[in-house]
């Protein structure tokens, strides 16, 4: 594997601790998944020999090979078509689709095929399919490859949707993924690709299964704080400290929730930290109508409605197309956006 | 092995050698005043120059992105000449080349790759659509707009064709099956050009299929013709011969034009990690500009001062769209709720109110912008 090895150490039940960035931690995942399970298959476009494009499958065609792991002619709808029948023969598929906006011509075999065929055959055919997809925007890229999709697959039902937010949640959600015997998509935010952290590699397959405690669907408080609850996941997460830290000097002490599943969502987490604060902003980069936003909005209300002290405000990406490089940071829920969100809400 | 691999290197229409030389093709007969000759090679040189001053503003951070068109110039210029004024292209995102020969400005193209914009230009007027990025979703497009061409009526000797360009890569899409299918059921007045440039990003060809891709188009009841990719008289005269068969109503054809892409995929790519050298050397020796000027030069068309005199243009308009790309406008953030619906749309005008009150605020405050 190519990161250094810094900082590396021994971690609470001999687990090795190492440093190293996002986009190294799923290929480490990757990696793992691909050792400890041989009927893991990676594929996708560019994965192989290029190690895709951000270089996610790096070195791990070289290790496991042409049969393990492979480059597939260009067509999205292809690849999920091919990972549901690869399921159906007992394969535990994790295909990558290469940027979020070229999952739409893929969203047959998404929602009609792969979602619902564990449903249709009554169990008898799963789906322990991961779809890789790298998401949200924040890189400047061009047009299609700054989607927030979340929203639309946390709508199907037979769907489970995943967003990390640093490489260790990185590296064990991805192996939580792969390991459920569900369709899961893996949204990985591309713009915290680089960002360096230390990861507790898994120990042997013995206690993998539990991947570090978190159960599926279990957020995490990122940040600890009584006066509001701020509501992320993917990139928006960092934001959020970043606001929790600026708000910290003006004595407001914000917490942070990275809610990390979006479906299912961990409503006993989200109901207990606004029950605490009494005040939620939820921060995402979708446009706002329709958007997960209003899902975690409304399980607030329904949960807590007693104990909130203002509504919950939204914070999220505009009613409009993705725009433009350029465009893209006064699109993105700004950190003064966020902060006028978390004024309204004390001041209610 | 199958049986594919062990077929000799199919027929490929080369009406202009490496060396220069001019060939005779029974189906594809070119005659072509010197003039025109002058004109192709002078396109050639000032889309390569384009080319390479966008690929310079990339690196020097004036672009976001920029996807070359390095050694794919006769492809593009000798089908973009074949076009007349009232016919409909489809690009995808390389053909700058065509965009060229329609009329669209390099600073147009720029507005784009610098994120300015996320189009630059009004397809009617130019005929000339938007670039597409979605792979293969254009040439469904290409079908539906030639399907109108026919309930127009405006097909004959003088009517309208559609082109559609596309890649290599693009050909495994389900789209574009699809508009091969369409096109071929209901007859529809368009060409498929596909510029095989030998790679889509890291995956060669054989990744994409296991027949030549202009064969493709036999199985879809349509015929289908290799060219010589690196030669612009084929292109031309190919893609003239097969647009005046969408014309006149005799439906689509498929041209592979057989080239290869010097440059990285975009920008953003690194191909060393996928292709070797000594493939790209190979290609060198087919440049598709050196050809025609030694061919211009041994058919004493063109002299020294014709050269020289391209050679100002292209340093000349080298250094204006240099300029033109530095002085494009910052784009207004509240342009982005602009024509987001053709009717008046009171949400998105109120959203657009609160983020204008938003970004007074800091005007007001005299802060340093936003955060
Ligand atoms: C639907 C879709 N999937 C994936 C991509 C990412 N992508 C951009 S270009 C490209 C390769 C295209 O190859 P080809 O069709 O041969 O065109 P070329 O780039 O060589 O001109 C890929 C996979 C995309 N733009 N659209
Ligand atoms: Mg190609």
């Amino acid at each position: 594997m190519t990161e250094a090895l810094v900082g590396e150490g021994r971690g609470a039940n001999g687990a090795a601790l190492v440093e190293m960035t996002m986009q190294q931690a799923i290929n480490r995942a990757l990696d793992t998944a691909l050792r400890e399970d041989p009927a893991t298959l990676v594929f996708g476009e560019d994965v192989g020999r290029l190690g895709g494009v951000f270089r996610v499958t790096d070195g791990l065609q070289a290790a496991y090979g042409q049969n393990r792991v492979f480059d597939t002619p260009l067509a999205e709808s292809g690849i999920v078509g091919l990972a549901v029948g690869l399921a159906m023969n007992g394969w535990r598929p994790i295909p990558e689709l290469q940027f979020d906006g070229f999952a739409y011509p893929a969203v047959d075999q998404i929602v009609n095929q792969m979602a619902r065929m564990h449903y249709r055959s009554r169990g008898a055919a799963s789906m322990p399919i991961t779809v890789r997809l790298p998401s949200f925007g924040g890189i400047q890229a061009p047009e299609h490859h700054g989607e927030s999709l979340e929203a639309l697959f946390a709508h199907v039902p037979g769907l489970k949707v995943v967003a990390p937010s640093d490489p260790n949640d990185a590296y064990r959600l991805l192996l939580q993924s792969i390991r459920s015997d569900d369709p899961v998509i893996y949204m990985e935010p591309k713009a915290r690709y680089w960002d360096r952290r230390q990861v507790v590699l898994d120990g042997a397959r013995a206690q993998a299964a539990d991947t570090g405690g978190d159960p599926i669907g279990a957020s995490r408080i990122a940040r600890p704080g009584r006066h509001a609850t701020l509501v992320a996941w993917g990139a928006m997460v960092h934001r959020c400290l970043r606001v929790a830290e600026l708000a910290a000097e003006d004595g407001v002490d914000l917490e942070v929730l990275d809610l990390r599943w979006l479906k299912p969502i961990d409503t006993d987490g989200l109901a207990a930290s606004v029950s605490r604060t009494r005040r939620a902003v939820v921060v995402h980069e979708a446009p706002l109508t329709a958007g997960l936003g209003a899902e975690v909005s409304s399980l607030i209300t329904e949960r807590v409605f007693c104990d909130l002290a203002a509504p919950v405000q939204r914070v999220t990406g505009f009613d409009v197309p993705y725009p433009a490089g350029p465009l893209e940071p006064q699109y993105l829920p700004t950190i003064d956006r966020i902060l006028l969100a978390v004024q309204r809400t004390l001041e209610f | 092995m199958s049986n594919n691999t062990a077929q000799k290197q199919p027929e490929l229409v080369q009406l202009l050698t490496p060396e220069g030389e001019l060939r005779r093709h029974p189906d594809y007969p070119i005659d072509i005043s010197a003039e025109e000759m002058r004109g192709l090679y002078r396109d050639l040189v000032l889309v390569r120059r384009v080319d390479t001053e966008a690929v310079a503003l990339q690196r020097q951070g004036e672009l976001g992105l920029w996807a070359s068109l390095l050694g794919q110039e006769a492809a593009q210029i000798g089908s973009g000449r074949a076009l007349r004024p009232g016919d409909m292209a489809f690009p995808s995102y390389r053909e700058h080349g065509v965009a060229w020969c329609r009329g669209i400005r390099p600073r147009q193209l720029l507005s784009m790759f610098r994120g300015v914009s996320n189009g630059g230009w009004d397809p009617h007027e130019y005929g000339f659509h938007l670039y597409s990025i979605v792979i293969a979703s254009q040439t469904l497009h290409a079908t539906g707009y030639a399907m109108g061409v026919q309930r127009d009526g405006a097909l004959g000797a003088d009517g309208t064709a559609v082109i559609c360009y596309f890649g290599d890569g693009a050909t495994s899409q389900g789209d574009t099956s699809e508009a091969f299918n369409f096109a071929a059921v209901n007859n529809a007045p368009v060409v498929f050009f596909c510029q095989n440039n030998q790679w889509a990003i890291s995956e060669p060809p054989e990744r994409q299929a296991r027949v030549p891709l202009y064969r493709r188009a036999a199985g879809f009841g349509f015929p289908g013709v290799r060219i010589d990719g690196n030669d612009v008289l084929a292109s031309l005269a190919v893609t003239r011969a097969a647009l005046q068969h969408a014309r006149e109503g005799q439906g689509p054809m498929l041209i592979e034009a057989f080239t290869y892409r010097m440059g990285a995929h975009t920008t953003n790519d690194d191909p060393s990690r996928y292709r070797v050298s000594a493939e790209l050397e190979e290609w060198r020796s087919k440049d598709p500009i050196e050809r025609v000027r030694t061919h211009l030069t041994n058919e004493g068309i063109a002299d020294d001062a014709f050269f020289a005199e391209v050679d100002a243009e292209a340093e000349s308009i080298g250094e204006r769209v240099r300029r033109e790309c530095r002085e494009l406008p910052d784009p207004d953030p509240l342009d982005i709720f602009h024509e987001v619906y053709a009717e008046p749309n009171g949400h998105i005008d109120r959203q657009r109110a609160d983020f204008a009150d938003y970004l007074a605020s800091f005007e007001d405050a005299d802060a340093e912008g936003v955060r």
